[in-house]
């Protein structure tokens, strides 16, 4: 088993190395195949360690391959951890990298470097495998600045394109804001409990749990400081509200790349870190609350702003955001099994809906914008399916009655009920359990919304001129966005007709769709149910007066239909307004009310961070190089005396030469001077 | 093996005696030019051979000096040689970076070539010299010297504005070595000896220790440089040759951070703690003052520059951390930038081979012609940034951990770095190399070539390499560390 892991984690490195740096050597197809080949093993390596995990008995175990960085009690290993939790996430994260390999031979055919795209997906794969299998928190934080160094370079993998590049640089830059906070957290942690272990750090929690630190001037509870500091990076990571305005941008990368990292996996590495640290969030109940706040406020902002989306990526990217809220405000409330396991199925149905939006985009050559869709369900009988399964999934529908229901609905309904469980103690968590309900109805709507404009109605992909003129300047952007391949030879060629993607793309689809059926069902009494505890084995930690999971079960039948019945609403109101009077939609856009442009401008938060910190930081960084390098510290210092001195040294004429004898002059008589001191006093001391 | 410092030292003298051996005797012209490059690629080599010797051979559980050197010479002064965990590692950085200069240099210096070989090489003996000088006197005599061949570096194989660069070089270098000059008589005068091991247990009297510590540190924060001297830098950078600035960049920068360990924490050990608030004020401003200039500049190498003082201020913070981790973090960041500054001034310079200017918006969409070179750009980029993995990491998170154990505000402030170096170092590399050519000079511009290839792989393999094995380096540097910090905390105590 030591060597299996090793072998798991190792693989797509290999893989990674291999496409990018002999890519153009071995060519195109060879790099597709060793890396999609050495994929295809770590996942099957995965699923045998998470049958093993979930049915053999599997007892929790670390393997320790180096030293990394060991300074005192400052101890780091690379090492792979495995058990309840990062078994989960190696299944989550090799089935949608494996399957996104595949996927990519028929979306990327067109591409000239193909090699450095897989390279990069595979790259991206080892660092997140290493940081889901991390025994301390510098690997931890390896993989997910790994993570983030794979997410920009994907970003900007068509760096002919500004959009793509600035797009980029955001993603990092915020994401290191998160880190920033995250980094603290470490040293929190390392200073508090002199280590940096997992195993050695969480025996220490409950015997600190009314202890008090003193960070930057202020006492406050041990704790809770560490979880809110670490809390900041997962915020970054997971695209929560303040640091959420890289993911949109993110959709800049190619399609295949927005499924794996900025729907399936990457972005769920805060949740996992917190659920990871579950140990320490329990004995932090404000850093809990905070979590919970975030988490809500995240869900449904989100969820506003994509109500008014028309790039059809963005629309799903904004449905990430609110569905990464969902799982913060669970862990939040306590209830860190059904977090992980809304990761597990959303992983599967967003996947799914990101590659079918790929499949559309590829089928409509390269056209993103909704409003010219419409009535593809015929072109496209295949992804039509797949994306109505993923829809069905991520509205949550299912009969509570009978409890059999798509992959959604076991995890946000357990994630609803868990809220108004902790609800009945805990303000933050009831605000939680209303804002997840209204969520839940504003994510039928813009689910099937999307469904709607795209595969219903009537079609508007023949008549090129007639669109996108009605609010063409807000929407500059949005056509830049272009998932085009780089070359624009066919780009926005509305002659053609939509056609369905070829196999290499639609068998990922099937296989993701069978998970958007069928994960919830499977799963659902090992994550949440009877058997929870059983199958995480001591993963998760559940504080003394934590009940939650249990409490929920008295959830009273107006809780358990109340999903249902808002998801169902939502679903009216999309049909009503997309399908029975199409062309409502559109109308309400062209009148742009407040409320409207509010939402269509994501709340404005791009506007606000480029007007302050933007702004700020150019200004300073001119005024300090201008105004103090310059002026100040050169106008009083060294050119102040040159000034002088210059005037001088061009009557001699030979500047800089003079310069060196000078200053050797002034070293001679600067040693001359010493050996005479020293000579005197030593004789003074003989 | 005794002698072995004196050897690593002084071996590139015999480069430079053949060089000058054939500048009287060979006739002048291409022959002779390309024979002085060969005597100081294989000077220079060898002397990196003798330093691998040195650090295998070094025995990383003494926590003292090691291949101790002494001869007597006049008037109680000796020539005193030897090399601890703090300085050892140093000998190989700048004997692994001087093979490459002279490579880096092959094709492009084409005027006084043997001078400026025998500049380079009596560089490497100063500045070797300056590790291992066990004795005031010498090391003094070693840390000045060294800016002779610098400044001449500068002054004679500089850009267009090597005038105003090499002045105002000089004018900052002089200010901290009269004072450092004046504290090291005063230093004899009092102790009686100018033997550094004695004097690192030789307790000064704390009011003089105030006075003697703000005449080093006016050195050697000239030398580092700290904010607010650090303007000569940026200036120093952008004249001096591609290989001047890997030098200036890669050691010549460290011969401050190492003069506050080697003189400053063990002989003024209570000065150092009563300093300590005002190092780590400096540091922090060095960090996020730098990182916003270095933001708004507009030329390559300025930028890089301006990074540079950033990434020295997590050295100083370090220093002062007077922990473990800040120590070990400040040695590693020390060895880390000189790999990966070096790399990004030769990077620089690839381009300025080629182009001969270093105006950023005079680039962009080089990846489109030069793979490689973006490739490798970017590895030194995220190098430079601090990711995980690279060198660069491991000594920032190890000198934030450090100054956090000492000051939570200052690793508050310190690890906005973090969010500034990606921001500089991001949108440099972007408008650098990203997007598509539009500047028509560019479009017949060619990748790397082999010669090239040959500087850049071995610091490449370096950076990811103590980036992941970084406790290779804690391995040798532990003990003289330990020893250094048990000591500051028990002067301080007591």
């Amino acid at each position: 088993m030591q060597q299996l892991v090793t072998i798991l984690l190792l693989a797509p490195l290999l893989g990674a190395l291999i496409a990018g740096l002999f890519g153009r050597r071995i060519g195109d197809l060879a790099s597709q195949s060793v890396t999609t080949g050495l994929l295809l093993l770590t996942c099957g390596l995965s699923w045998y360690v998470f049958g093993q995990w979930t049915w053999g008995g599997l007892e929790p175990f670390t393997v320790h391959l180096a030293p990394f960085i060991n300074v005192a009690d400052f101890q780091s290993n690379w090492s792979v951890r495995i058990d309840g939790l990062s078994a989960v996430m190696l299944v989550v994260v090799t089935t949608v990298s494996a399957l996104v390999h595949m996927y990519s031979w028929g979306y990327m055919a067109e591409d000239d470097s193909r090699p450095r795209f897989f390279a990069y997906l595979s790259l991206f794969t080892f660092a997140m495998l290493a940081l889901v299998t991390a025994a301390d928190f510098m690997q931890l934080f390896f993989g997910w600045e790994g993570v983030g160094l794979a997410s920009y370079l994907l970003i900007g993998f068509w760096f002919k394109k500004p959009t793509a590049n600035a797009a980029s640089i955001k993603a990092f830059v915020v994401n290191r804001v998160g880190d920033f906070g995250f980094a603290l957290g470490i040293m929190t942690v390392f200073w508090a409990y002199g280590t940096i272990q997992f195993a050695e750090l969480f025996p220490l929690i409950a015997a600190s749990a009314s202890k008090s630190w003193t960070f930057a001037g202020q006492t406050l509870p041990l704790v809770d400081l560490a979880c809110v500091l670490l809390f900041i990076g997962a915020m970054g990571k997971s695209a929560q509200f303040f640091l959420h305005t890289w993911l949109p941008d993110a959709m800049e990368g190619p399609t295949p790349v927005s499924a794996l990292i900025h729907a399936a996996t990457m972005v769920t590495a805060g949740v996992y870190m917190v659920c990871l640290l579950s140990p320490m969030f329990e004995y932090a109940p404000m850093a809990r609350n905070l979590v919970t706040l975030i988490g809500a406020i995240t869900a449904l902002f989100a969820a506003t702003v994509g109500l008014a989306q028309n790039d059809i990526k963005r629309v799903i990217a904004y449905s990430t955001c609110s569905q990464l809220g969902y799982m913060f405000f669970a862990a939040g409330v306590g209830a860190y099994q059904a977090a992980m396991f809304h990761l597990f199925t959303h992983a599967f149905f967003k996947a799914l809906l990101f590659l079918g939006a790929g499949s559309v985009i590829h089928g409509m050559h390269h056209e993103q914008d909704m409003r010219r869709m419409g009535g593809l369900w015929k072109h496209l009988p295949v992804t039509y399916a797949v994306m109505t399964i993923g829809t069905l999934a991520i509205t949550g529908f299912g009969i509570p009655g009978i409890d059999l229901g798509f992959a959604g609905f076991y995890s946000k309904d357990t994630i609803i009920e868990a809220a108004w469980a902790a609800g009945r103690e805990n303000g933050f968590a009831y605000f939680a359990f209303v804002v997840s309900l209204l969520a839940a109805g504003l994510t039928a709507f813009y689910s099937w919304r999307l469904a709607f404009m795209t595969f219903h109605g009537t079609p508007k992909w023949g008549e090129h001129a007639e669109h996108g003129h009605d609010d063409h300047h807000a929407d500059a952007h949005a056509h830049a966005a272009h998932d085009d391949h780089g070359h624009d030879d066919h780009a926005h060629g509305h002659a053609h007709t939509p056609h369905e993607s070829p196999l290499s793309m639609l068998v990922p689809l099937l296989v993701l769709a069978v998970g958007a059926l069928a994960a919830g069902y499977v799963f659902v009494e090992n994550f949440v149910g009877e058997e929870q505890a059983e199958f995480w084995r001591g993963a998760i930690v559940n504080g003394p007066h934590n009940h939650v999971l249990h409490e929920m079960h008295g959830a009273p039948p107006w809780v358990i239909w109340a999903p249902l019945a808002v998801s169902m609403t939502g679903l009216a109101i999309a049909w009503w307004v997309y399908i029975a009077r199409e062309g409502m939609g559109a109308r309400i856009a062209a009148r742009r009310g407040p409320l409207w442009t509010f939402l269509y401008n994501k709340w404005f938060f791009d506007e606000l961070y480029d007007a302050t910190f933007v702004r700020l930081a150019r200004f300073l960084g001119d005024l300090f190089w201008k105004g103090g390098d310059q002026k100040l510290i050169d106008g009083f210092g060294p050119d102040g005396v040159s000034a002088v001195s210059l005037a001088v040294g061009k009557r001699t004429g030979r500047l800089q030469t003079g310069y060196v004898y000078h200053y050797a002059f002034v070293m001679l008589l600067g040693v001359a001077g010493l050996l005479s001191f020293a000579l005197y006093a030593f004789s003074r001391g003989g | 093996m005794s002698g072995l410092l004196s050897l690593i030292t002084f071996l590139p003298m015999a480069g430079v005696a053949a060089i000058l051996a054939l500048r009287f005797l060979g006739q002048p012209g291409e022959a002779r030019d390309t024979a002085s490059k060969w005597i100081a690629l294989a000077t220079t080599l060898a002397t990196f051979a003798l330093s691998v010797k040195l650090t295998l051979d070094f025995d990383p559980a003494n926590p003292g000096f090691q291949f101790m050197e002494e001869i007597p010479w006049f008037a109680g002064l000796s020539y005193r040689m030897a090399v601890d965990g703090i300085s050892v590692l140093f000998v190989p950085l700048t004997a692994f970076l001087l093979p490459l200069c002279i490579i880096a240099s092959w094709k492009t210096i084409e005027k006084r070539v043997l001078e400026y070989m025998i500049a380079f090489l009596i560089l490497e003996t100063l500045v070797i010299g300056v590790f291992c000088a066990l004795d005031l006197v010498l090391f003094y005599l070693f840390f000045e010297a060294g800016l002779v061949p610098m400044f001449l570096i500068i002054g004679i194989w500089g850009g267009k504005n090597r005038v105003y660069a090499a002045f105002k070089f000089f004018l900052y270098t002089l200010l901290g070595s009269v004072l450092m000059l004046a504290a090291i008589l005063a230093m004899i005068g009092i102790s009686g000896t100018s033997s550094i091991p004695e004097l690192m247990h030789y307790p000064f009297d704390p009011a003089i220790q105030t006075w003697l510590w703000l005449a080093f540190f006016a050195s050697f924060a000239v030398k580092m440089p700290m904010w607010p001297v650090h303007t000569w830098l940026p200036d120093a950078h952008v004249e001096a040759p591609t290989a001047g600035s890997v030098i200036l960049a890669g050691i010549l920068l460290k011969m401050g951070g190492y003069g506050l360990m080697r003189f400053s924490i063990p002989m003024f050990p209570q000065a150092s703690h009563l300093f300590t608030p005002l190092v780590f004020a400096l540091s922090v401003i060095a960090i996020i003052y730098t990182s916003l200039v270095a933001f708004r500049q507009t030329d390559i190498k300025k930028l890089i520059a301006y990074s540079s003082v950033a990434h020295m201020g997590f050295v100083t913070m370090g220093i002062f951390s007077g922990n473990v981790q800040g120590e070990q973090g400040a040695i590693f960041q020390m060895l880390s930038h000189g790999v990966i500054a070096s790399a990004l001034f030769l990077c620089v310079g690839v381009v300025y081979d080629r182009m001969h200017t270093r105006e950023i918006a005079f680039y962009g969409g080089l990846v489109n012609r030069m793979p490689f070179y973006a490739a490798v750009f970017m590895l030194f980029t995220m190098g430079n940034v601090g990711l995980p993995g690279t060198s660069g990491f491991v000594g920032e998170i190890l000198t934030m951990a450090g100054a956090y154990g000492a000051s939570t505000w200052t690793a508050l402030f310190a690890a906005t770095g973090v969010i500034l170096s990606a921001v500089y170092a991001l949108s440099l590399y972007r408008r650098v190399i990203f997007g598509e050519i539009t500047n028509p000079a560019l479009a017949q511009i060619t990748d790397l070539d082999w010669r090239e290839m040959v500087v850049f792989t071995p610091l490449v393999l370096s950076t990811l390499y103590l980036g992941v094995q970084p406790d290779v380096v804690f391995h040798i540097t532990g003990a003289s560390v330990d020893a250094l910090v048990g000591a500051w905390r028990a002067a301080i105590a007591g």
